[in-house]
């Protein structure tokens, strides 16, 4: 383990958060729009209700993933956004189409916008599916565009990848909203999102099989790296994948025995295991001819970069317990008495003296009279801070004064 | 920075130091699909930066005083926020798969460089989508004084974040924090450096900044003299007015001289974008202003309105300075003129117009203690919001096309950046059809929004007589 490889595993991370968290987002459309009549708008109010509090900052590990690749490796990010360009982009569409259901979905569940949704939900996994199974092929050479723009995503492994990631969303999702209505109480809700747990669940298993099959054929030297023992020591690779199989089995088990809850825990590791047992085959070159280490940039930067996501990751988690607390906890479930506004007691607004006004102007003043005769250096930035001030504080009074005059 | 010039002259960026030759047309869709998708992510960036201090203000006064109004104002504009703040999200999230999918060279040199800055980037949007969604989904599930505390942060990330991303481009208008060496290799990255200590940095942030607030003020006090126009004059639709009013019309004035402050490090650090600017061929001493007119192929401004020596002191406090012209670089290294050029008087013209309508405002309030009177103040209000959309992206236009033909500036040109793979106009063609989409929800949400019945109480204040019609003009 080196310096360099630490932003990986940051990455690693980052894809797991993301495919845990927002994998969900994609997947629940799709029931809702291969159920019938009144089910299906009570599954796509069910999707809306539980993911529309979070869609956005499980959306954000993308981000991440994409910013901690730039800027610790920086040749690996710019090979494969040229190469991948295609497949990129749709992803990136597609999550836009699945935020307009989100923004839609705001006011009221509208069936044409459903549709939408699910077709991202289709789109999005398979096109980001594509990648990483386009990265196990090694069909991405560094360089700018070096690889083919077509046959290096349309290729038998990244398509098979694409299919598993379509049906392990769509599995996830089908999970998570169960454990939602189940601790909602309802009941019959949970059940009918637990069938399709279990429909999706034996799919991706049947896919992952089926994937191995494909890899064994294609790709063989990543497939010995994942699972077979055949000259590599990726000991830990293997024991990920075998846990990825245990977990996933489990979770099936506790769906069809109802325990929702637990088996949303145990489906998500399942997800994070395999995510792990392919990062981890992915070494040492990441790209034909390339290792993380060698496009790693300088420690300086890295060394930069880990003290921004340590000081990030501080004020992150504390905020991200608090909203998971909130829509774990049911609190953003919809109140059986909405509360009524205002009519709290109060006082009145007091007026801003002609004192209070006129050290806000000064300041303005002042500050702008000092910004607008230096160049730089200490008294630019005094003038900075003063003429800021004074606006802040103009805008409050001038606000205030005149909501009050009425 | 001279002999960074000379060493990116002759070497390549990036992986394999090899560049495919691009030709021009083709640059030209990359570009364009980028500033299509600039243009669509930076009003929503100004309701980012702006909008949650607003709202967070009207929930304040209406804890304070305790009046219904002002809370149902923050609840139904924090419906709004969010709305922007998901479109916000996925237009941003276009914006960084862009850097790679259409500028791969410049990420494989540079991502290192700037990269810190998105680092911190990412984590203030991350606490920000947390937070606003708290803030938004738990009125009424917290008690009133902690939901009021979990907007904090919202406001504060929505000001860190722009200033991470407007950073990197300070950094791109005046790059420093690294060297190029004989290979043509970026090394000794020093990323801190690189981005905050930068003379760019304030002067660009504080312009944006303001020009968020002035954008945001004026769209949604534009909805509400629409509403005005209409008769509808009580407390909600009276606050609702004049709060984004007073923010509009202190920002505005304001942002002439922030203005002046960016265009002096321009003159300083970017004389050729600032010549670019004023199409100013011939170095100059105490060289004039041409107002409007068009930039000719032989170097002149035909039609053009001029002022004597005002560029030189507007450039440099200084009647008679000397301002640098075109003539003293390669028309290679020259950006497009005439666009620079329309774009920065669009975005002064604008900018001077609002700051004259904040003047007329503000006076007949210090004088008279009373609104405008006359109906065409409203009308006006209504076109300021539109307006300073449209001055808002002319002044990216200047900065952005004004730094052509270098995407770092003097050191990495953009055609050394742009992507080798084929095909970019079909994703252009495809983000257009899906931004389509996007805008036409958005504004279907808020037209939904605005015509959400108002909670009893205050229906019984603001309509009587105009039931049906409840807050149709709202959005």
């Amino acid at each position: 383990m080196e310096l360099a490889d630490v932003p990986a595993l940051l990455i690693l991370l980052g894809i797991i958060a993301y495919a845990v968290l927002a994998g969900a987002d994609f997947g629940a459309p799709i029931w809702a729009v291969t159920a019938r009549g009144q089910e299906s708008e009570r599954l796509a109010q069910a999707g809306h209700r539980s993911m529309a509090p979070v869609w956005e900052a499980n959306h954000v590990w993308l981000i991440f993933v994409l910013v901690i690749c730039w800027t610790a490796y920086p040749e690996i990010f710019g090979s494969i956004f040229s190469t991948l360009w295609i497949p990129l982009l749709l992803a990136c569409l597609g999550i836009i189409m699945r935020a307009v259901g989100y923004v839609a979905g705001g006011v009221s569940i509208n069936r044409k916008v459903t549709w939408l949704a699910a077709a991202a939900s289709l789109l999005v996994p398979f096109a980001l599916g594509a990648v990483i199974g386009a990265l196990v092929a090694g069909n991405v050479p560094p360089g700018n565009a070096a690889g083919d723009v077509i046959s290096s995503w349309l290729a038998p492994v990244p398509i098979m990848v694409g299919l598993l990631l379509i049906a392990t969303s769509a599995y996830l999702a089908a999970v998570y909203l169960a454990a939602d209505a189940s601790r909602r109480g309802e009941d019959e809700l949970a059940d009918a999102f637990g069938q399709r747990a279990l429909g999706a669940g034996l799919l991706a298993g049947l896919l992952a099989i089926a994937g191995l099959v494909v890899l064994y054929v294609d790709a063989r030297s990543f497939f010995d790296a994942m699972v077979s023992t055949n000259g590599h020591d990726n000991e830990l690779g293997r024991i990920c994948v075998l846990a990825s199989a245990i977990a996933g089995t489990a979770t099936l088990l506790l769906i069809s025995t109802r325990r929702y809850a637990q088996a949303r825990i145990l489906a998500a590791v399942a997800v994070a295991a395999i995510v792990v047992g392919w990062g981890l085959a992915q070494q040492p070159e990441i790209l034909p001819g390339l290792t993380i280490r060698e496009a790693a940039a300088s420690n300086e930067v890295i060394v930069e970069l880990l003290v921004a996501v340590a000081i990030g990751l501080v004020l992150l988690i504390p905020s991200l317990y608090l909203l998971y607390g909130l829509v774990l906890g049911g609190r953003f479930d919809p109140l059986a008495v909405p509360e009524a506004e205002g009519g709290r007691p109060g006082q009145e607004l007091e007026p801003a003296g002609r004192t209070k006004m006129a050290l806000v102007a000064a300041s303005a003043l002042l500050g702008g009279l000092m910004l607008f005769t230096s160049d730089s250096g200490a008294r630019l930035y005094i003038g900075l801070a003063l003429f800021t001030c004074g606006l802040v504080c103009g805008i409050v009074l001038l606000a205030r004064n005149l909501v009050r005059e009425q | 920075m001279l002999d960074l010039v000379a060493a990116a002259g002759d070497f390549a960026f990036g992986p394999g130091n090899s560049f495919p030759t691009v030709d021009q047309d083709y640059l030209l869709q990359a570009r364009q699909m980028q500033a299509m998708s600039f243009a669509m992510h930076v009003p929503l960036v100004c309701f980012g930066i702006a909008f949650p201090s607003l709202v967070i203000f009207m929930e304040w006064l209406g804890l304070r005083t305790g009046k219904a109004h002002f809370l149902a104002i923050a609840r139904r504009w924090s419906k709004v926020m969010i709305t922007l703040f998901a479109a916000g999200v996925v237009t941003g999230t276009l914006l960084s798969f862009e850097l790679g999918m259409l500028w791969p060279g410049f990420m494989s040199a540079f991502g290192d460089v700037f990269g810190l800055a998105f680092g911190l980037e990412g984590f203030s949007f991350f606490i920000e989508a947390i937070f606003i969604s708290i803030y938004v989904y738990s009125w009424d599930r917290i008690s009133p004084r902690r939901h009021i505390l979990t907007g904090i942060p919202v406001i504060a990330t929505g000001i860190t974040g722009s200033m991470m991303v407007i950073a990197v481009n300070a950094w791109m208008n005046s790059p420093a924090g690294f060297s190029v060496d004989q290979a043509g290799q970026v090394v000794d990255v020093k990323p801190f450096e690189a981005l905050f200590a930068n003379g760019h940095l304030w002067p660009q942030l504080t312009h944006m900044y303001l020009a968020a607030y002035i954008v945001v003020g004026f769209l949604i006090a534009g909805v509400y003299a629409f509403a005005w126009l209409k008769g509808r004059r009580g407390a909600y639709f009276r606050t609702a007015l004049v709060v984004p009013l007073a923010v509009a019309c202190v920002a505005a004035p304001a942002q002439l001289l922030i203005g002046d402050w960016a265009a002096r490090t321009v003159a300083k650090d970017q004389p050729i974008k600032l010549a670019a600017f004023e199409g100013l061929y011939e170095t100059t001493e105490g060289a004039p202003e041409t107002i409007l007119g068009w930039y000719t192929p032989d170097n002149t401004i035909e039609y053009g309105i001029q002022i004597p020596k005002l560029l030189s002191f507007l450039a440099y406090h200084d009647p008679d300075a000397t301002v640098q012209g075109l003539e003293t670089v390669p028309e290679d290294d020259w950006p497009p003129i005439n666009v620079v050029r329309m774009s920065f008087q669009t975005m002064v013209g604008i900018g001077t117009g609002l700051a004259a309508l904040a003047a007329w405002f503000l006076w007949i309030w210090f004088r008279r203690r009373r609104l405008p009177e006359t109906k065409w103040f409203y009308r006006a209000v209504m076109v300021a919001g539109p307006a300073a959309v449209v001055a808002l992206i002319a002044g990216w236009v200047t900065t952005e096309v004004g730094r052509q033909p270098w995407v770092v500036y003097g050191v990495m040109r953009t055609e050394q950046a742009v992507t080798g793979a084929d095909g970019v106009v079909f994703g252009f063609g495809a983000l257009f059809a899906v931004y389509a989409v996007l805008i036409v929800t958005v504004f279907w949400v808020l037209r939904r929004i605005a015509r959400q019945p108002f909670p009893e109480e205050i229906a019984v204040l603001e309509t009587a007589g105009e039931a049906g019609e409840v807050g149709s003009g709202t959005r």
